[in-house]
């Protein structure tokens, strides 16, 4: 068992877990943050994507015990006074999303991309995008999303 | 109040899974609850001679093991094939056991062995590894064209065949070949698949032994037949005992229309427990467990006159479906796939022989599209060879064989309503550049690049019914749809409906259709769905159906809601119930312009009475209440239709094929939400390129899966594809009163054929799909080394 | 995923003073972790070597770019320093993974690994790169041993990768459709000692091509290897790529990196 401290959507947690305890586990099972989803758990789908420390990552190939100290934002961290992030307002007006299982991660992972380029090319974006899959939608409209975004960001 | 369908309203649903608010069934969790965890077999054929759960039994937090066993002293029903297929000798198909945990022998990688019950997963993963099988392993047959010729597998099935099913005339087609100018040959290969919902199957069964009722959340496009089938055939629990919760669910696209072993294993395990049972698939187990698609190998003909017209057409199709025979897993390769086979053409004879065998594979079963997108590359790639062979124009040969008359009496079977073939060719053709084709070409062979173009004009049979018809063709259950539509006391609005959605947008489509029909914000509607509790019995949401059957019963709900309010109104009104309009919400009498909203009319049903009086707005011997129900049961399919141009570039030296141009022009009647219907296009669309270039099911000879996972197995991905340019045109649909005809299956129907004719067109070669890199590389430089020689 | 002991250590020594042959340092833990969740591999200690400072960062001298064993993907695919004195080592960065696995996968992690179609080792092959761990300097031709296989001994550490940096140099991979790992990838630099070519995910480990190196360090043209012939011999063979086609893809991919240098 390992205690581990780490500050999620604002606020400062610490548990006691143990040491095998992934990000993903962690969210879900013991706090209950289920947004976070698992649709592969090997790093491969991206339905697990969070930022820590501000950068994105796939919460299920990242140990809890390893991110003690960290800052974590999750799916359900962006909302402010019920307010979407813009990223989730494009995506609701253009129907980035379909049957919402692989959105929260696509939805963060997008966000660290305008992070890192202010208002990236469509190629630009569906190379980023290379870590998210969605079987839904085609993508298009991710892609016209995340530019929405960028446009409104 | 304007009306809604026709308009882009944004997503009812959106807002709680954009903020990590949806509720999937990994996501609910019960009190005491367990954790399952299934044995599976690692051979793809062999006995089980001993299964020694002793050791398991034993190790920490296990509650219980359970094996094929106590699934049979419990009487515990198998798993069922859903529709019954007659062989062309009229005998009925072959169907071995399959029971939820295997007794006597495992016939895919995968195959359910045992079930390990613990207090933690880890605990029960750990418990699942101490399950001793001791196994006769046996020779696995994998490969469908040689399933009929290898061991068999089940000692009443001889050569592995299911049913050898024939539609159509072998004499006329053989007439119509007699008098043919050419004869043009195919021999093709539809490439299983791995459906691959991003979210993974689950169930978590929940047992009240003070009630005896099971509530069992599952990841199901269809929780009423899911109900069904757990009660009257694996008799788990009585329907109503039973109570089956499809909260929100991660995709299905055909993969989770039934119940599979693991759901009837929780529901199960949780009343021999006493305690919930949870089971969440992993995506090793999604790959190896959940049905798989397509899986056809095909020879057919297509006779011509050196015109180019059509004269006759044969189909010769083995099917592969898996181990088992699974729900829709007959039916798919049969009447979903057969009546098709024609395509959008008018020919005058015609047959489809198909010979359905078992496999040590996962049972196949209905996939995005499930059986029309076999059957039109098979007549598209036909069509388009036929064109190149006689020197045609790819559309010029399409355009002549098209009827141009509705209703269309389609070889096989379908009367189809309504459509214009040729407006939409038309219109592909211009929106897709096709003029100047030939300068894309030269520019893309300044790169070095091989450009090369394909058609395929479609049409899809949705929304199967009446309900007599397929169920005298061997289907087990009815294809109605039922809504029902609920006021409340204080003029909002609740619609109950059998379907069920899983992306598809229905909170959404469905509440535009109840809003326009009664006149109310769709603010004040909700759509309630996924819970054999509320509202009453539906049969899900697959083969585009939803909206032409399950609108349509919303519709006819709303009918019946309006009829008793104008009886109510005409009473408040003091007047005559025929005096009384129904316009944008409100009752009126055109007369003298008195109006009751449907809001106060619903409020009066409610609260029939008044204060100090004895009066009630409810005519004589009306009911209290304002609810009504609809079960629509269509007089016919729904016709979609469509034409889609592809184009491709091909670097010779790596074999690398980009979709660089693609162009799809629907027709799918009314559209009641253009944005949600170009986002099931996309999603169709990216579904078929991803069959024609890049995913693959792949068994090794012993069974093995080697695509298992997505290091192994190709999911497209954002990098894979540009934008897709859609257009639509319009033919409502005369078998629903909406006009609609369904949407959701189209691109993965017509993108296989559209890719892989322009696949060949650049190469000059034929080749099967998926048309991967190494596959097209080899034949191009195959090309090169004849000319070469040449 | 079965349970272990994580230690999260500060210095080198106690790492290796943990480490046995029931356990794994943990870097990135891109391999590590999937690889324990599939039951591959399971350890009894997992050693978080992150927290020891001076494993990780960028340095830049005249001739050479020595980068520390826990640095990230990203960091180096955005290290203006590297762009300017290696631009093909950040651009080989920049293509590992997917944004996620960059922010958290490690070079030293990927060259302790070895996987046979991974990046990394053929940057350290083309680099003429040293590697240094706890107890000594390693040449990358000696390092990489076979699949998965290094000249790694128990508990020793790789602690920096020191590179070459070259006059020109390329790196040119054909992913793997499904895993986007290297089907083939092409690292070419060009010294003033001569050219290497190292190849990644052609045959069980990375190796460098001494044919090819050869025919360029005469000649430094696409054109040069033109009527090369590569042979298929000891190549993987899988369901994405035969042997065969393989062969053909370190030519067609040797001449994209020349092209580009």
């Amino acid at each position: 068992m390992s205690k581990v401290s780490l500050e999620i959507n604002g606020k400062k947690i610490s548990k006691e877990i143990p040491d095998h305890t992934t990000l993903s586990i962690f969210l879900r099972d013991i706090l209950n943050l289920t947004g976070t989803h698992v649709g592969c758990d090997t790093s491969q789908c991206g339905a697990c994507v969070v930022h820590v420390d501000g950068k994105s990552i796939k919460s299920c190939t990242a140990l809890a015990a390893d991110l003690d100290g960290s800052k974590i934002t999750t799916i359900e961290g962006l909302t402010t006074n019920g307010k979407m992030h813009p990223m989730q307002e494009a995506f609701k007006k253009l129907h980035g999303l379909q049957c919402g299982f692989c959105t929260p991660g696509m939805v963060m992972s997008a966000i660290d991309l305008l992070k890192n380029k202010k208002n990236p090319s469509d190629t630009e974006i569906r190379d980023w995008l290379e870590g998210n899959i969605c079987r839904c939608t085609g993508y298009q409209n991710i892609v016209a999303a995340v530019k929405e975004a960028a446009s409104k960001m | 109040m304007a009306s809604l369908v026709g308009s882009r309203v944004e997503r009812k649903e959106d807002k709680k899974l954009l903020t990590g608010r949806g509720k999937y069934t990994a996501d609910v969790n019960f009190i005491h609850q367990t954790y399952a965890y299934f044995v599976r077999s690692p051979h793809a054929r062999a006995e089980i001679k001993k299964v020694d759960i002793s050791k398991a039994s034993k190790a920490p937090g296990v509650v219980a093991v359970l094996t094929g066993a106590d699934i049979a002293n419990d009487k515990i029903g198998g798993l069922i094939a859903g529709w019954r297929i007659k062989s062309e000798d009229g005998s009925d198909m072959k169907v071995p056991a399959h029971p939820p945990l295997a007794n006597e022998s495992v016939n895919y990688v995968g195959d359910h062995v045992a079930v390990v019950i613990a207090e933690s997963l880890d605990e029960a993963r750990s418990a699942a590894d101490l399950v001793k099988v001791d196994y006769k392993i046996l020779k696995a047959v994998v490969k469908t064209k040689d399933a009929m010729d290898s061991d068999q597998i089940y000692k009443d099935i001889p050569k592995n065949m299911c049913f050898d099913w024939l539609l159509g005339d072998r004499a006329k087609v053989k007439e119509a070949f007699d008098k043919a100018d050419k004869i043009i040959k195919i021999d093709i290969i539809n490439n299983r698949l791995i459906p691959n919902a991003m979210e993974p199957r689950a169930a978590n069964a929940d047992y009240n032994p003070s009630t005896e009722e099971i509530t069992l959340y599952t990841t199901s496009q269809n929780p009423h037949l899911a109900r069904i089938i757990i009660s009257a055939f694996n008799g788990v629990a009585p329907e109503n005992k039973l109570r089956v919760i499809a909260p929100d669910v991660g995709g299905g696209f055909g993969s989770k229309i039934y119940p599979y072993a693991e759901e009837v294993v929780c529901s199960w395990a949780a009343k021999k427990i006493e305690r919930p049972v949870k089971w969440v698939a992993d995506r090793t187990e999604s790959f190896l467990s959940d049905c798989h698609g397509r899986d056809h190998v095909t020879h057919a003909e297509l006779a011509v006159k050196n015109d180019g017209t059509f004269l006759g057409f044969k189909n010769e199709t083995i099917a592969n479906i898996g181990a088992y025979a699974s729900v829709f897993g007959t039916v798919t390769p049969t009447y979903l796939f057969g009546p098709c086979a024609t395509g959008v053409y008018k020919m005058p004879a015609a047959y489809t022989n198909v010979k359905a065998v078992y496999t040590n594979t996962a049972p196949v079963d209905a996939y995005r599209g499930a059986g029309r997108p076999e059957a039109t590359y098979t007549i598209e790639t036909l069509v388009e060879k036929a064109a190149r062979e006689l020197g045609m124009d790819p559309a010029e040969i399409r355009m002549k064989n098209f009827p141009t008359e509705f209703p269309f009496q389609q070889t096989l079977v379908h009367s189809v309503d309504s459509g214009d073939y040729n407006a939409g060719l038309k219109k592909a053709m211009e929106m897709g550049e096709y003029e100047s084709f030939e300068k894309r070409k030269k520019e893309s062979e300044s790169r070095g690049k091989l450009r090369g173009i394909g058609f395929c004009t479609y049409f899809e049979a949705c929304g199967i019914a009446p309900s007599p018809v397929v169920m005298m063709l061997g289907c087990g259950i009815g294809l109605w749809e039922s809504a029902e539509v609920r006021f409340n006391p204080t003029g909002n609005v609740t619609v109950f409906t059998g379907s069920h959605s899983h992306g598809q947008g229905h909170d959404t489509t469905f509440a535009q259709i109840a809003a326009d029909q009664l006149g109310i914000p769709i603010e004040n509607i909700e759509i309630a769905h996924g819970d054999t509790d509320k509202g009453p019995f539906g049969y899900g949401t697959y083969g585009s159906r939803s909206l032409t059957v399950g609108g349509t019963a919303i519709v006819k709900a709303c009918d019946k809601i309006v009829a008793k309010g104008k009886r109510v109104a005409a009473k408040m009104l003091e007047v005559n119930e025929d005096e009384v309009d129904f316009n944008n919400g409100e009752f009126v009498v055109a007369k003298s312009n008195k109006k009751k909203t449907i809001g106060e009319v619903a409020f009066a049903c409610y609260l029939p009475g008044t204060y100090g009086e004895v009066k009630s707005p409810l005519p004589d011997g009306e009911e209290p209440g304002l609810k009504e129900t609809s079960f629509f049961d269509p007089a016919n399919f729904s016709f979609p239709a469509g034409s889609h141009i592809c184009e491709v570039e091909v670097d010779q030296d790596t074999g690398e094929t980009k979709v660089v141009k693609y162009t799809a022009v629907d027709d799918f009647g009314t559209i009641i939400n253009p944005l949600i219907v170009e986002g099931q296009v996309h999603g169709g669309l990216a579904q078929g390129i991803g069959q024609a270039l890049y995913e693959n099911c792949h068994y090794d000879d012993s069974g093995q899966l080697v695509t298992a996972s997505y290091m192994d197995y190709t999911m497209p991905r954002a990098d894979n594809f540009t934008d897709f340019n859609l257009g639509f045109t319009c033919t409502p649909a005369t078998s629903n009163p909406l006009g609609t005809k369904g949407c959701g299956e189209a691109g993965a129907i017509a993108a296989p054929p559209a890719v892989m004719n322009a696949v060949i067109d650049a190469i000059g070669k034929e080749i099967s799909m998926p048309a991967t890199a190494e596959k097209v590389w080899a034949a191009c430089n195959k090309k090169n080394k004849n000319s070469e020689a040449a | 995923m079965k349970t272990f002991n994580y230690h999260s250590v500060k210095d080198v020594k106690e790492a290796s003073k943990l480490s046995s042959s029931k356990s794994a340092f943990l870097a990135g833990g891109m391999t590590t972790i999937p690889s324990m969740k599939l039951g591959l591999a399971n350890y009894k200690d997992i050693i978080n070597i992150k927290g020891i400072k001076k494993l990780s960062g960028i340095k830049v001298s005249g001739k050479t770019v020595t980068i520390g064993s826990t640095t990230r993907h990203a960091e180096v695919a955005n290290s203006k320093e590297i762009k300017k004195a290696i631009p093909s080592l950040s651009a080989l960065a920049e293509g590992i993974g997917d944004p996620q696995v960059r922010n958290r996968g490690t070079i030293g992690g990927s060259i302790a690994n070895n996987d046979p179609a991974a990046d990394y080792p053929s940057a350290c092959i083309a680099l003429n790169a040293v590697i240094h761990t706890n107890n000594r300097k390693i040449d990358a031709e000696k390092f990489f041993r076979g699949m998965f296989e290094t000249s790694l001994k128990s508990g020793e550490i790789i602690e920096s990768i020191e590179f070459a940096i070259p006059q020109k140099s390329s790196y040119q991979k054909y992913p793997n459709p499904a895993s986007r790992y290297a089907i083939v990838g092409v690292y070419v630099a060009k010294h003033k000692s001569g050219v290497n070519v190292a190849v990644t995910g052609a045959k069980s480990c990375v190796y460098n091509d001494k044919n090819l190196s050869d025919i360029l360090s005469k000649n430094f043209s696409a054109d040069a290897i033109n009527n090369t012939k590569i042979s298929a011999s000891g190549m993987n063979s899988d369901i994405h790529a035969s042997a065969d086609y393989r062969a053909n893809m370190v030519k067609v991919f040797a001449k994209k990196a020349v092209e580009a240098c």
